[in-house]
Formats: C-alpha cells, structure tokens, sequence
C-alpha cells in the first residue's frame, strides 16, 4: 500500500500528481471465498478489514450493488458518540470510540475524526432526570459524561438561546467531550483501502439477488453477475436488510424509513460542537467545510426512495431556528434522505439467522454511522469464529422473542 | 466614482434612479434595475472574491444562479446579515452595503494568494485525507485552521429581526419559469379558466426574452412580455409570483416556492411587511419551463476575472446597459454563442476575435458575424487566459477534439474579455428531485428530464427545444394539455413570427485540450466555488473513484452554493473522458432540493419562539399566573410547578405546600390529566381489554385505578377510571399520555375489536379539575356543594354529580397524596369564577395552592407511581409490585397479558420498584444516579438499577427516593450504593416504597 | 409530502393530517396463550418491510380519526388504493403489473 503523508505529498505533487496509485483495485471474483461481506458501506468494509487484520482471513470479498461507502455512508451526519444508556449498548458504542480515536493511525487515512464535544440538551424535568440517569450509567461504565446547568451550557455554547423566552427552555444540557464528528466517505474509503491491501476483494457494480443454500446452510451468493460460493456470509446492507432477508427466506423485526438530513450553505465557523435536542427535535454541528449539517427525524412510513417529506424538514429547521435565532437568516443549500432500517428496540440486530452459516448486522436505526469500527470489528470477530463476538451477543435477534430488549429509544436525538 | 463601464444607452434600467451601495468599504453607484453584479461590472470591480483552496483572485462569470464566484456578505447591521448572497441575483437597492467574503488583507491584495500559489501543488484532491495525521494529537489544531479557511460569509451574531410566514397553496396547474415557454404555457393554462400559478425568480418575467437581441412578431421580444404578462394579470384565477424561486418538486406533485418579498428593497423589512414567505403548493399539474443553462468551456485559467459565460455578456450589455470589458475574444461550440459576439459589436465595443471549435460553421449568425467583418478562427479555442488580476490576453489555438489534442502553437490576442459557450445543459433539476433520472440525448448534447410518475409536463428549453418560436409553441401546447389533464378546455395561443435562422449543431467539447496536458497545464477550473480542476477529475478517477457520485465527493465537484450548476456537466464528461466511457453511462448525480437556497426563517416560518409549538394553558392559568406560579413543561401544556412566596426557593415553597397539604387542605389544578369519554354497550367489555385489571363489578358512581400495557406487556399509561352508567365510563390519563392512549385505543377498537359498539371522546379540555387535597377538604366542600359529602354516603373511590360554587360538576373522591381528597370537574368555563369561591372559602382552613412539585413528592411518600417517570417503558406491573392490578384471570386475554409472560419478562431477578432511604437523612440521592451492589468494583461496574423519584421529605424527617434495584423486592433492608461524579457514595437501605401511612389511614376519615 | 385518500372523508389530503401506523392485515392471534414466545414474537415485531407494495395502516389522525389502509409503493411513494378496515386491497404485489392504477382512487379531482 502507497503509504499517505505530507511528505509524500509534496514528493507527487514535483511529478503533477500523477503517479498516485489507485486506492482500491477493480478485482474479477474468484469462484468461492472464505467469507463473503455483501455490502460496501463503511459497516462492510470495516468488516472486511477487521477480518484480514485481525483473524488473518484474506480470501474475502465484499459484494457492494453501487459503488463503496454509496449508502447510509454517504448520507448520514457523521456523529460519533458513545454515551448510550444500557450497558450493552454502551459497551458497544465505547468500543466503537476506542477505535475511532486511533483509526486514522490505523488506516494512513485521515478520517478526520474531530472531537469536538456532544451536547444533548435538557428541556423538561424528565429530560433532567434522564440524562442524570443515561451519564451516571456512562460514568460507571467507563464513558466519558458531564450533565452541565443552563449557565455552563451558555456559557459553552455561544448563540444557543439559553434564555427563559423560548418556548421549552433549556434546563441543562449532558456533554460527551470525546464525542464528536468524522469525515464520512474518508472512513468507508479508508477501509477500503486498507482492506484492499491486506488482500480483500472489493466488487462493486455486483448486485446480490439470492442466498444459495444447501442443508439450510449458505453456501454462496447469486449475483447479477453470476454465482460466487462462501463458506460464511455477512450481511451488512442497511436500508435493504428486510429486502436481504427476504432473499434469504426470512423476515426481520425491520421497518425501514426515510431519514432525512440537511446542510446550509457553508458558512465561517460558528458551531463548534455536536449540539442535538430531543425535545425539539433537531441537531446540528458544522463540518470543516463550513456547512451546517443538520439532522431530521424520520418519516413515519416504509420507503426506500431515499427521500421523506417536507414537512420533516420544516420542523426541523423550525427547532434549529428555536435553538439558534441567529441563524434564522442562513440558508439551506441540500436536502436529502437515507433509509435507516428501525428496530423495536433502537437497536442493532448482530446475530446468526434461521440460516446455517448466514450473518446478519442490521437494524442500527438513526444511529449506524458512530459505530462503524466497532460493529465491523465485533462482526469480524464473530463471522471469523461462527460464533457471536460477547459484546455482539445481546444484539441476537432471540431477545424480539424472549423480550430480552435493549430500549434505547431515549438515546437517539430523533423519535423512532 | 462614475460607471466607466456602463454603456451610453440601453438595458432595463432606470437612469434616473441612481443608487449608491458599498462594495468592501468604498463607494458606488447604480441604477434602479441593476442587479448588484451589474453595477459591480458597470464601476469596473473585476475581483468579487477569493478562492477558497488556492486563494485565486475570482470575478463575475454569470448573469444568474449558476454564478460560483460572486457570492457575496449583505448586510449594514450585524442583525442584518444576509451571508453567501448571489450578486447575480441581487436587486440593486439604495445603501446596499455588501463584502467579499474571502481574502486577507482585503481581495485585492491578498496574502493567502502567495500561499495558495505555494502550497496549492501540494492540494489536489482530497489532500487531507493523505496528511495531518501525524502526530495524532495534533488533529484538532489542524483542523482549527482549516475550519477557519473553509466557508463563504458569516451568520448574523444577532437575532433575526424580520419575520416570515409560509402559505398553503392549491392550484390547478403550476409553471415553473416565466420565460418564452413559461409564459406561453401560463397563457394557455389560464386562458382556459384554470387556477394558474407562475413563478419565477428574477425580478420580472420574461427570461431570456429580457435581453434577446430577437424580436417577437417584428417587435422587440419585451413588448410581448408585457402583453402576456398584462393578460395574465387581468385574469382572475392567476397568481403572479416573480422573486419566487420553485426550489422543491417532492412526492404527490407538493412543491414548495420560495418568494423573497422585500430583498430588492434592503435586508431588512419594512416595518409590518414579511421578508420571505414559503408557498406550500399542491399542483393538479406541473408546468416545467425551467429553461437550460449555458456551460462553460473549460481552458487554462478560466477563473481569472475577465472569462465570463457569452449568454452573461449578453445579458449584462443588453438588459443592464453595462459592459464587462473593452476587447472581447468568443470561444464557442456553438450558433447560438454567436450572439454575444454580434451584441457586444451592436454596442460599439471591439470584437478582436470568435475561437469556433467546429471545423466549417455556416450557420446564420456565424454568417452574420463574418458579413460585419468579425474574425472567426475555426478548429479553435482559447486554451488558456492570462493576466495577474484581469484577463489581459487569451491564447487561441487550433485544437483536435477527437484526439483532445491542441494542434497550433496558436497566437496570444489582446483582450479583456473572454466569453466561452460549451453548449446548454437543460435545468433538470426539479425534474429529477424525485429520482427521475434525467437522460442524455447526444443531438443536443445535454441531459433532458427522464421518465417521471408525477404529473408533470416539461416545456422549452428544459426539453431541449431552443429555437424561440418552437419553445414558445412548445410551451402553448404543455400549458394547454396540463390545463386540459387537470379537467379544462384548453387550447393553444397564436405564436408570434420569428426571424427564421439557420442554426448548426453544437460540437461536443467541455475541456479544451492544452499542450502541457490536463495535469501540467494552467489549472483548469470545472467548478470554480470549489476549487475542482480538470486535472482534480483525471487524479480522482486515477485513484479509483468512478462512479459520478465518487468522483464528486472525493473532488468536492459539485458541492457548492451553485451545486455544480455551471459545471457539473464539464465535470463528468471529463470523468467520463478520463475512464473512457460515455457521458450516458456515467449519468449524473442525483438531484436533491433546493433549486437555490433557501433561508432558514422562510422555511420555519411563524413556528418559532413561543409559537414553536401550540402552548396548552389549563382553564385557571391566569390565576397561576397571578398568583406566582413558577411553571413546568408537560407535554405542550404549561403546569403550574410551584407557587413561590416572596423570598422561597423552590425547597421551601415545596415544604410549605406539603405541610400545608398534609396539616389542612392543599389544591391543586390537575385539569391537564387526559379525560377520554366512553360510552356504548361493549364499553365496559372494551375496558376489560385494554386494562390489566378486571372492570366487570365496577357499579355505576365507582372509580378504580387501572394499569394499560402494550402488546409486549409493558406498562405504559395509567389513570383512574369511573363508572358514569353502565355503557358510559369517563378514563383519565397521564397529561403526556392522552392523545396517544386515545389514538392506541381507537386502533384497537377499529381494527382489532369492530365489533364491540363503543366510542371514545376526547373531553379534556371540556372540563377543569381542581383537587382539594388535606384533612380539611372535606370541611371546605361541603360550603359549597350540595352533594353529600358524608363519609359513608360519598365513599372512598367513588364519585357524585352536584353542583359546586353553583354549577353542574362532577366530583371524584380518589387520592394522589394519601389524604382526604376530592377531584372537582366542572366545565371549564366555568372553572375559574368556581376556583374563586373555592379560594374564598378556603381562606379560613389556609387553603393552598401547590403545583407538580409538590404532588410528586406527597404521592411518592405514598408509594404511587408516575408512568414515565418511574417506569421507562421496560417495566411490567410486577416490576412496579403492582400485581394486585393484574387480572390474569380475565376470561379475554388481554393487551399485555401474553407479552409479560414471555422468558426475559417472567425471568427472577429483574429490576423491580422498591423505595429507598438514604443512610444519611440529610443525603438526597439525585433523580437518575445508577445503583450498585458494591462500591468499590473497579469500572465498569455492574449496574443493579437507578433512582426514578427522589425527594427531601418533610412530612418523614428525612430524604427517600424510589428506584429500580435487580430482585429488589426481596432485598428489602439490604444496602444500595450510588457512586457519584464526585467520588462520593451515597448508601441506601432498600425499603418498602410506601413511606407515609401504609395503611391509609389518612384518607379513610 | 403525500397526499392521502382519505375513505371516510371521501377527501384527498395532506400528510399532515394522517399519522402512519405500518404494516396493515396482521390480526392479533385469537388465542395468545397458545402462542410460542416465537410466534408472539412474529406478531409483535417482525414485518414484511417490502421494497414495493406495501399495505400500510394509516389514521386520520387530524381529521376523522379513522383508520383505513393505503397501498402503496414504498420506492415510488405512490399510492395505488386506500381502503377501509375490513376491506381487501384491489392491488397487490403479486398482480401489480396488471392491476395497478395509474391514477389513485380520488386523484384527479380537485385539490
């Protein structure tokens, strides 16, 4: 792998840049694999990576319909935090933070991954309450968590109305300091690239249309573009898990939905942390190319158009208009939609399925993006062995029957 | 200083109104008409800004939204800061002050340029995604510089002060675009009695036909303009929007308009007017005349201020009388492009030289060209501009496009201008907001709206139809067939005579060739807002990127305020070029709202400050507000928290409400509670239902307490129920809860249950509810009421109907505080002059008033539970120990019965409800803080529950608190630790959740 | 923003006004106590969650307060048929290439 720095960066640019190599290659499938990851969103791909760096299993290849990173990937707001309430999701997400924080390093991909600070604001005494709750569980679990008062979240934040004429004053506000923003299409690309060079197979443009099975095990996949055996496959295709599963010969406790999300024009900074309201509804946060991206909740029906409706966005923009006055006179530039598969418990499914040898990692919600190291490295780590890695375990679709669930439903700044 | 460009005569000014404005400091005049890039060109102001990658000095290019460069800070206030303006699209107003956005010290002279020259070698694409990575510490000061360097203009860092609104809109059919084909499509629509809506977003209809040098029926083309425009106006059923940008087409032909109503006025409104307003628009039919856009040639140092698009030239000699320059050298692919050429001459003004790329053009205009005795290189372009901070000559040379190869060593011309047409790319944009991919049609060269569900018709140019009289054909037959689709009598207008041309196609070329080749070559800008080159594209596609959507993301193409509108399509057929595929296959990127952007405030509209959200204010809240109330938030209503007397805090107003409460007699409005009417002859079966609990004994004057659960037996609302008649029951609910139990119900009773003859009527804001709550309640009601209020003739868990304070009311003896208590319901408008009698009598047993505050802590010392607050959504009634609420012997199984007998529900050890008391009376455990078995484990710790209510307690002498503990049910005694942020731990003793009088003896009285 | 058939009402409307209750035509088991933890699980949470028509419950939760069932494509966003409770849908994943209306029930008329 051409090794990225400064250094090499100035020596390219002596010959014009064009000696760069290719960041991936454009490799012709083989007749079987020893895993098969279908989908190359940044889940995927990290799986992929995960599995040759760490379990040394290089004969795999990931089977993506579009082009790498094109899904949620490329469409979320790129938050990144770990301060989930119940255990299995906090150890989860923290896990996803640990590697976040050297991921960069890792990959030789700058994935700007800037921890800028979360704050998830208070507005009624149960929002007080619950996040008392949510940071004294953090705490005792080794994340990072402050609950700060109105003057500390003022004073923290310039321009957020922290004054008592808004119609759900803020009351306070908790604060991950470790939280914050990446570059999203840098961590899809810079798994790819490094999962590339360690020997893994990265097939875009191929569409898988069908699960071969023998004894109720898989044995490969049907493509578009012919069949490619596996001994094990996983399932990474957020916003079309429900539509993999029915290939596959089985439903799952999905509902897939628009969620929407915009960006302003860009702008000089002027938000300089992760600033997320339930009550209100809305969150925003600035990217280092000056736009304000803002998030939405999600549309209230199945669709897979990758757009929602207005109205989502009227709110949304009403609450960030009620958050920051000042900024009622910028401007939307973009709006768009992904489509996020919602579990019941706002959870994610990581979990073996009725088929022998099929994985599925699925079901993340609105909330997909933060955990993308550590879901493909838990995944990784149980498609490698057969068996579910401990802190993917909980995630087993067994709990929508024995009523094992993980709510987090609070823990999300959008209602489900 | 005087216009030195502005030209003697002509455009669609007004030079009697003159207009001064300050560009970066210094002072300049316009004319009424002008838009602000306009007057800049007129007074000579080449540079408007810097680029943001490499600090390049950038001028005006375009006449309108497709402008990357001229994106300018207005505003003469800090309040009135408007950032990223397009000068282009800017009406000129008296004392318009605006800046250039980027550049230090100034635009002129700027610093960073030198850096940028530098350091601009080591920036190709993606560039930072190759560094700043070592060492790792050292990200977060990186990227403080590059946050710094990166973005347009500057948020206000004060409140807006303007208000906007938005409108719904119906119409029958909507146009999109007031030029030649917009306008015939209006004409033909309206004609035929349809409501009609055109918008439009310059700041008067017409287009193109506003500064076309062709004439419509021998007349100047604006005469005609007016007429349609004159027509439409004097019809009834038509709606006229200039300044009113279509930037939206979403599902179900809904599309949203975004007027700016007083921005050619100031940047602020005039007083009582709204600044912008949203139209909300359902359209039978869609009318797209959205037109086309030129595009670009790309050559080297096509950024230099002097390069400019030849349909700009046009528009700025022939609307705004302004030239933007002296000498100008055309480099076109095309006829139409011609035009610019033969206007500039028409002014007076030195054509040195037309670079035509095509080998032998005989078109009409090029004929014409050549008859004035304009110089035509063929095979040729300008392949490269050069001047420090102006364009001062252009080198033009003989090109091969099929080889992409320059073929002369070519001449360098004396210039100031040069215009460049690569063709037109149709605006397809709102074609394509709901996925319709558009379609590439070689004959034209350009994209065209693909295939789309929606009932939308394209007209003119937008279609590819570019010759005046077939648009304006085109737009009478798309106007007068949407009309007809939406159920009217349409039928087409006369179309006026046109001067015939002959019109050559244009050649395909969107990068010309330079000798140095694209990666060595001057830079060659695609798209200029962000810095993408040519040679960006050829990296990217060379590092792997190959689709559209990877190419633009990995080179930012694409991603400005212009959203590629002036190169995207440069930028793929480069991309494609460079993979060696065809500008089809690559296809574009998807098209998303907005159009152009859109502010803020427009969209939010009047939902902001208080009117965020409806506020629900209970029948009595002026007399809380009258009386000190501090409020809470529940849901949308406002509820009284606490009533503060002259110097309490929040603890001392509490502990004199409860002591007054428990001593006497407290009152509280507890109107907020969901009151769901019940009637029919299945309504106590429908009951039996959807409660845990058994309903089928409960007599006519009872209440009882019930639990609901959902399906996977989970408590989620609760509330006290009566029996009004046998088919008639009033339910109450949580205040948060009431619309969706309501909802939840009427979901089961029609889908599930048609059968059963039961209906559910919201009345909770039908009647007002006071609790008299104390020893004492009893005594002040009977003053007046003229209901018994006996012990045994009104019973505990029972209701009466009477009068109260002299009105109808219904009165509930239940209890939240343990104590002898009442719930008065009369109907709330009546609530207020009761609540003054009630207040009037009461003055002798100091009767209080006490909020939420105060209720939460005296129903906690008794145990009773807050749905939300003590439960979370994971908490069966067993969890609550409220299993005497459980009929699970009920004949119907039940919402809730079978989901709480699933393994991990029925499982020993989960977290039950228990009190709590602190070892340290004084000590208050918060509301939230987890629970632990030992202390000192090391983190992670394993967490055993978490306090739900916590509270100082008065009535008890010391604190208590609820919580959730792991089998705390049967470690009643057993100790609790909350760690706390501090280092501090709180130790508790797990005890029954009924502090005060477990056996209520209080209220049996 | 979708614009909705409304039975009851015999209206097209807004989105606004209705509220969106997923999957339509999954009858609560008359006999829960004989269900598995499984099939109670099914019932409860699992979802057909199809790529094209779906049959959804929709509630005029603005307006009539009635529930009724909306076709729909759920990649399109199209509305094929709404129809009462109680009601079979005309159309249907399997015959929509034949059955499906280009214009829904009540579309067309004024709005």
């Amino acid at each position: 792998m051409q090794r990225y720095s400064g250094f090499g960066l100035f020596k390219h640019s002596l010959s014009h840049h064009e000696n760069w190599q290719r960041m991936w290659r454009t490799p012709t499938p083989k007749k079987v694999y020893d895993v098969i990851i279908v989908g190359g969103g940044g889940h995927g791909l990290a799986t992929a990576y995960y599995l040759a760096k760490e379990h040394g299993i290089t004969n795999v290849a990931v089977i993506e319909k579009g082009y790498l990173g094109g899904g949620n990937t490329a469409r979320n707001t790129t938050i990144v935090r770990s301060n989930y309430l119940w255990d299995e999701s906090a150890h989860l997400y923290e896990h996803a933070m640990k590697l976040w924080e050297g991921l960069s390093q890792d990959l030789n991909y700058n994935v700007m991954f800037s921890q800028r600070g979360v704050y998830n604001l208070c507005h009624t005494l149960q929002d007080i309450r619950d996040s008392e709750r949510r940071v004294s569980a953090n705490r005792l679990n080794g994340v990072d968590g402050e609950l700060l008062n109105t003057a500390q979240v003022a004073a923290e934040i310039p321009y957020l109305d922290c004054s008592k004429n808004t119609r759900y004053p803020i009351l306070g506000a908790t604060v991950q300091r470790r939280g914050g923003v990446a570059r999203h299409d840098a961590v899809a690309w810079g798994f790819a690239r490094a999962a590339d060079a360690l020997g893994v197979d990265l097939i875009q443009q191929t569409e898988v249309t069908g699960f071969r099975k023998e004894n109720g095990a898989v044995i490969g996949v049907e493509t578009n573009k012919g069949f490619i055996g596996a001994k094990r496959v996983g399932v990474v295709t957020a916003g079309n898990s429900g539509h993999m599963a029915k290939l596959a010969g089985f439903r799952l406790p999905l509902e897939s939905h628009p969620l929407q999300a915009l960006v302003s024009e860009p702008i000089k900074p002027i938000i300089d942390s992760v600033i997320m309201s339930n009550a209100v509804h809305g969150y925003i946060s600035q990217s280092d190319k000056g736009d304000l991206v803002i998030g939405a909740g999600i549309d209230g029906w199945v669709g897979y158009g990758q757009r929602g409706s207005y109205p989502v966005i009227e709110h949304t923009l009403q609450a960030i208009v009620e958050m920051f006055p000042n900024l009622s006179r910028v401007r939307m530039n973009r709006q768009w939609g992904g489509i996020v598969d919602t579990s019941p418990d706002a959870c994610p499914i990581i979990s073996k399925t009725p088929v022998k040898n099929l994985f599925f990692n699925c079901g993340w919600g609105t909330g997909g993006f933060k955990a993308t190291p550590g879901s493909g490295n838990v995944f990784a780590a149980s498609l490698a062995k057969g068996e579910m890695h401990p802190l993917a375990a909980p995630f087993s679709m067994d709990r929508f029957y024995n009523g094992a669930l993980i709510d987090e439903h609070g823990a999300a700044a959008v209602a489900h | 200083m005087s216009q030195t460009y502005r030209l003697a005569s002509g455009g669609r000014i007004d030079r009697s109104k003159v207009l001064n404005f300050s560009f970066n400091g210094k002072t300049y005049q316009g004319y009424a008409g002008d838009t602000l890039a306009a007057a800049l060109l007129a007074n000579g102001v080449d540079i408007v800004g810097r680029s943001f990658k490499y600090s390049r000095p950038r001028g005006i290019i375009a006449a309108g939204t497709e402008e990357p460069n001229a994106i300018l800070q207005i505003g003469s206030s800090e309040a009135t800061q408007i950032p990223n303006v397009r000068a282009t699209q800017q009406a000129l107003y008296s004392g318009l002050v605006a800046t250039s956005t980027n550049g230090w010290p100034n635009v002129n002279t700027d610093v960073m340029g030198i850096l940028g020259k530098v350091g601009g070698s080591m920036m190709p694409p993606g560039f930072y995604y190759k560094t700043f990575m070592y060492p790792k510490s050292f990200w977060m000061t990186y990227e403080k510089y590059i946050r710094k360097a990166a973005g347009l203009g500057r948020a206000p860092l004060q409140n807006d002060p303007d208000s906007y609104d938005y409108m719904n809109q119906h119409c029958d059919v909507l146009i999109v675009g007031a030029g030649p084909a917009g306008l015939a499509a209006a004409l033909a629509a309206a004609r035929s009695g349809a409501r009609v809506i055109l918008a439009d977003e310059q700041e008067e209809f017409g287009g193109t036909l506003l500064d076309t040098r062709e004439t419509l029926d021998g007349k100047p083309a604006a005469e005609w303009v007016a007429a349609v425009v004159a027509e439409l106006e004097a019809l009834p059923d038509v709606t006229l929007l200039p300044r009113a940008t279509v930037n939206g087409y979403h599902d179900h032909n809904f599309l949203t308009i975004h007027e700016r109503l007083t921005d050619h006025l100031g940047d602020r409104a005039p007083i009582g007017q709204v600044r912008q307003r949203v139209h909300r628009v359902r359209a039978n039919r869609v009318v797209l005349a959205a037109g086309a856009h030129e595009r670009p040639l790309v050559y080297g140092n096509n950024d230099l201020p002097g390069n400019m698009l030849a349909g700009a030239v046009s528009t700025y000699v022939r609307r705004y009388g302004v030239a933007p320059g002296r000498k100008l050298v055309l480099s076109t692919n095309n006829d139409h492009a011609y035009r610019a050429a033969l206007d500039w001459h028409d002014a007076g003004l030195q054509v040195v030289a037309i670079a035509d790329a095509r080998h032998n053009p005989r078109g009409s205009l090029v004929e014409e060209a050549r008859a004035k005795g304009i110089r035509i290189l063929t095979s040729s372009a300008v392949i490269e501009s050069r001047g420090s901070k102006h364009v001062t000559g252009a080198r033009v040379a003989a090109i091969d496009t099929q080889a992409h190869k320059v073929t002369s060593p070519g001449e360098w011309l004396d210039c100031d201008l040069v215009a460049t047409s690569g063709g037109y790319s149709p605006v397809v944009h709102l074609a394509s907001h709901l996925g319709g991919r558009p379609v590439w049609r070689e004959d034209i060269l350009g994209f065209v709206p693909g295939d789309a569900p929606q009932k939308r018709v394209c007209v003119g140019g937008i279609n590819g139809v570019y010759p005046l009289a077939d648009a304006i054909a085109d737009g009478f037959e798309g106007g007068a067939r949407a009309a007809t689709e939406a159920g009217f009598k349409a039928s087409v207008g006369n179309v006026p005579k046109t001067v015939a041309r002959k019109e050559e196609a244009t050649l395909a070329l969107f990068q010309v060739p330079h000798d140095k080749g694209t990666a060595r070559a001057p830079k060659q800008f695609v798209d200029q807002q962000n810095d993408v080159t040519a040679a960006a594209i050829e990296l990217a596609t060379r590092e792997g990127f190959e689709s559209v959507e990877h190419v633009k993301r990995y080179t930012a193409l694409g991603f400005g305020t212009d959203q590629g509108k002036l190169g995207n399509i440069n930028g793929l057929a480069i991309a494609a070029r460079s993979l060696g595929i065809g500008i089809p296959q690559m296809g574009t990127t998807m098209f998303r709202p907005n159009y152009t952007p859109v502010t803020f405030g427009a969209v939010a509209g009047r939902h902001c400050g208080h009117l965020f959200e409806p506020v629900r204010f209970t029948a009595l809240h002026a007399w809380h507000v009258k009386n000190g109330a501090e409020f809470e938030d529940v849901g949308q209503w406002k509820r009284p928290w606490y009533f503060p007397k002259a110097g309490e805090d929040i603890h001392a107003a509490v502990a004199r409400e409860c002591k007054a409460v428990r001593d006497s007699v407290g009152l509280l409005d507890a109107s907020t509670l969901g009151k769901i009417d019940i009637q029919g002859p299945d309504a106590r079966e429908f009951l039996n239902r959807i409660y845990t609990n058994a309903w089928t004994k409960l007599d006519v004057g009872k209440a009882r307490y019930g639990l609901m659960c959902k399906e996977d037996g989970m408590v989620f609302d609760d509330g006290v129920t009566a029996c009004v008649a046998d088919n008639h029951f009033i339910m109450t609910t949580t205040t948060g809860g009431a619309a969706r139990v309501l909802q939840w119900m009427e979901l089961y009773l029609q889908t599930e249950w048609p059968e059963l003859k039961v209906y559910f009527t919201s009345v909770t804001d039908h009647w007002a509810t006071m609790t008299l709550s104390g020893p004492n309640s009893r005594k002040l009601l009977s003053e007046l009421t003229d209901i018994d209020m006996d012990k045994e003739a009104f019973p505990f868990m029972t209701w009466k109907e009477g009068k109260v304070g002299g009105v109808p009311a219904r009165v509930f003896r239940i209890s939240f505080t343990g104590e002898l208590s009442y719930e008065v319901n009369v109907q709330a408008n009546y609530a207020m002059g009761v609540l003054e009698k009630i207040v009037e009598a009461g003055k002798k047993y100091n009767l209080t008033p006490y909020g939420t505050e105060t209720m939460h802590v005296l129903r906690a010392e008794k145990g009773f539970i807050i749905v939300g607050q003590d439960t979370d959504g994971s908490m069966t009634a067993d969890d609550l120990n409220m299993s005497w609420c459980v009929g699970r012997n009920k004949p119907y199984s039940w919402i809730g019965l079978r989901g709480m007998n699933r393994e991990d529900v029925v499982r020993e050890n989960r977290k039950q409800l228990v009190g709590l008391k602190p070892v340290d009376p004084n000590v208050w455990l918060p509301e939230g803080a987890q629970l632990v078995f030992d202390p000192k484990q090391p983190i992670p710790m394993d967490m055993v529950g978490h306090v739900t209510s916590s509270y100082a307690s008065n009535s008890l002498g010391y604190s208590f608190a609820m919580g959730v503990v792991k089998g705390g049910l049967k470690r009643m005694g057993e100790r609790v630790y909350s760690p706390q942020a501090d280092g501090s731990v709180i130790e508790a003793e797990i005890v029954s959740s009924v502090f005060f009088d477990p056996k209520g003896e209080r209220q049996n009285v | 923003m979708l614009h909705i058939f409304c039975p009851h009402c015999g209206e097209l409307r807004s989105e606004e006004e209705f509220h969106a209750s997923g999957q339509s035509h999954i009858a609560r088991p008359l006999d829960p106590a004989s269900c598995s933890d499984q099939e109670w699980g099914e019932y409860m949470f699992f979802r057909d969650n199809p790529r094209g028509i779906h049959h959804e419950l929709w509630d005029h939760v603005a307006g009539c307060r009635q529930y009724f069932n909306v076709t729909r494509d759920t990649v399109t966003y199209e509305i094929l048929e709404t129809y009462k409770i109680g009601e079979k849908p005309q159309v249907t994943a399997a015959d929509k290439q034949e059955a499906a209306p280009v214009i829904a029930k009540g579309q067309g008329e004024k709005v």
